[in-house]
């Protein structure tokens, strides 16, 4: 499950990495939307957003991307609560649906803040994906895990997205804690940037995200190094 | 409306504001930050430390002044109350003390902090120095080249300085880059906020360790004139210096409370930091509160020729103290607030920081014929070279 930056190196360049990860083998395209202030974010994913905004990328042209790609693989938005407040819940989830989205993820909702959301995604049948974190406590995983949509999000890491040369050491307990904690998928990201982390997650989850490795082949390379990267991720999970 | 006294129960909200709007790895130690605070401030032993720190080491109580030639002017009485007489010349030395305290009795070793001017920064390098805690202090590689005697003092005082690239390099981008480094490292880091802004607790916490100002104030007046002021002035960026001196007087109704934000160019310029009179809403560094933002959501610089005040969102208990009409907002220009440091320079031989120079300003085109006391929240030697390229 790569994820990548909407409207980024540049729109149409961003429909085609799209496109390439799709063809290489995705099972699910992550889509960010771009936002001034990505608190959940390290440099990577950070300054493609800063690129992609000072471009003029809107978050309806992201939604154009996602129309793009979506009808060959589901598409999940990543996006910052401000940018769905500020278009309105409802109108932003519909806007979402129409454009094909088969979920959100809003990495600074915390579950505390997202029942309004959550209702208005399930009114459009767009799952509201949650994220967990290593020091997410047992109760509130449960509470999470209840209300989750989709699949739950689990970050590997205490810290921003980006590549680590390894995977934390108690990844596995922690798949596990949220395993029951919920009946749906868990999908892992956060610090996964190896085809040798991307298996040994595999082992452990049921859906492994690579984002900032990702993100840093559109911008070097554009749709042929995502193509490249996302093939050898897929093979890695065969 | 909320001035809870010590005991009170946990403050999430202020109407539709605040709240957390953080990443899942935050809320476990938010919550902890929660407990330790309502623990620590109902705590007889952390509050004897805390305020013989305030009174042998940072200054407190300040004077609350009655400014002679200022009040001629303005044809009332107006009261200064001397937040810049404080050690490290400013207001934020109340809460750097208050939280450093705090990150030692929750056992974190390590403490990290943004800062725009620099006064918060060199106000917790400074508690940390007392403390003996680690400490580090983000801040925009801008505003390192604006306010070097900053950086130097930080350095000075043992902490380590970082620059920070990205965005326009200024105090935003260092509050972003303070919160992703306490994601990662929270277990053993205290994030010590420099204004009453950010998710649940900071705001309510700021305020409490800010409230000193406006309880001193409160008795002072009273002290004094037998009773309590017309109004009570101050200015506004993430508001620490405001609240802590509304949360003195907010049940008092007769008495008028008034923030000024920074107008910068002019607020139809859209150069301006005034999310609150301009009423903006939208969520910035943890919380929904007044944040100036383009049509899309995207938040947008602020500006302002006091850096203090250059910072696009304001804390939440202002946005509900507004949307309450408790509290009005209104906003002051560069110009005028600079003019007024000059003023009262000449008039009562004291430079203040352009911060406050905005609530001066604001004075001086509202004079008012009652007892007015204005937060004078922090000195202006960090502003001369400001002022003087003028």
């Amino acid at each position: 499950m790569p994820y990548l930056m909407g409207g980024y190196p540049d729109p149409d360049a961003s429909r085609a990495c799209c496109a390439a990860a799709a063809d290489s083998g995705a099972d699910l395209i992550e889509l960010g939307v771009p936002f001034s202030d990505p608190l959940a974010d390290g440099p990577v994913i950070h300054a493609a957003a800063g690129e992609a905004l000072a471009g003029g990328v809107t978050p309806d042209d992201v939604l154009s991307v996602c129309e793009s790609v979506a009808a060959q693989v589901p598409v999940v938005l990543m996006v910052y609560a401000n940018v769905v407040l500020q278009a309105g819940l409802s109108a932003y989830v519909q806007r979402a649906a129409a454009a094909g989205a088969a979920g959100m993820i809003v990495p600074d909702l915390p579950h505390d803040e997202s029942g309004e959301l959550r209702e208005a995604c399930d009114a459009q049948d767009v799952a509201l994906v949650p994220l967990v974190a290593p020091n997410t406590a047992g109760c509130r995983l449960d509470a999470i895990g209840e209300d989750a949509r989709g699949f739950v999000y689990a970050v590997s890491l205490t810290g921003t997205t980006g590549e680590r040369s390894t995977l934390p050491p108690e990844l596995a307990t922690m798949v596990e804690r949220v395993r029951a904690a919920t009946t749906l998928p868990v999908a892992v990201g956060f610090g996964i940037s190896t085809s040798e982390h991307a298996s040994a997650v595999a082992d452990l989850a049921d859906g492994v995200i690579v984002g900032s490795r990702v993100v840093r082949a559109a911008g070097e390379g554009g749709s042929a190094a995502v193509g490249e990267l996302v093939s050898e991720l897929a093979r890695a999970l065969d | 409306m909320s001035s809870p006294g010590p005991g009170a129960a946990r403050e999430r909200d202020f109407g539709p504001y605040g709240g957390r709007f953080v990443p899942e790895t935050l809320v476990g130690p938010l919550d902890e930050l929660e407990q330790a605070w309502l623990d620590a401030r109902v705590d007889p032993d952390f509050n004897a430390e805390l305020s013989l720190l305030l009174a042998d080491y940072a200054g407190r109580p300040t004077p609350l002044y009655m400014a002679p030639r200022l009040s001629e002017v303005t044809g009332g009485t107006v009261y200064l109350k001397r937040e810049d007489l404080l050690h490290t010349g400013a207001h934020k030395i109340n809460n750097a003390i208050g939280q450093a305290l705090l990150a030692k009795r929750m056992g974190k070793g390590r403490v990290i902090a943004e800062t725009g001017a620099g006064q918060h920064g060199v106000a917790t390098a400074t508690a940390c120095a007392l403390l003996g805690l680690e400490c580090l202090v983000y801040m925009g590689s801008e505003d390192m080249r604006r306010q070097r005697p900053n950086v130097e003092r930080m350095q000075l005082l043992g902490a380590e300085v970082t620059a920070v690239e990205t965005g326009a390099r200024t105090l935003k981008e260092a509050v972003s880059a303070a919160i992703r480094d306490w994601v990662a490292s929270v277990a053993t880091t205290h994030y010590v906020i420099g204004s009453a802004v950010g998710p649940a607790p900071y705001p309510a916490l700021v305020r409490d360790l800010q409230r000193v100002i406006g309880d001193e104030a409160r008795e002072q007046i009273q002290a004094a004139e037998g009773r309590l002021p017309d109004r009570v002035i101050a200015c506004v960026g993430g508001g620490s210096n405001a609240i802590g001196a509304f949360v003195g007087f907010v049940h008092d109704a007769d008495v008028g409370l008034i923030g000024v934000e920074a107008a910068g160019d002019g607020l139809d310029s859209g150069r301006h930091s005034a999310p609150l009179t301009t009423n903006a809403c939208g969520v910035l560094h943890g919380a929904l509160s007044a944040v100036l933002q383009d049509e899309y959501g995207q938040v947008l610089d602020a500006h302002s020729v006091s850096a203090g005040l250059d910072y696009p969102g304001s804390g939440p208990e202002h946005a509900w103290l507004r949307d309450e009409g408790r509290v009005t907002y209104e906003a002051v220009t560069d110009d005028d607030a600079v003019a007024a440091f000059r003023r009262l320079a000449r008039l009562e031989g004291i430079i203040p920081a352009l911060e406050p120079s905005h609530a001066l300003a604001w004075l001086f085109a509202h004079p008012g014929e009652g007892i007015d006391i204005l937060i004078l929240s922090g000195r202006g030697d960090k502003d001369l070279a400001e002022v003087l390229s003028r």
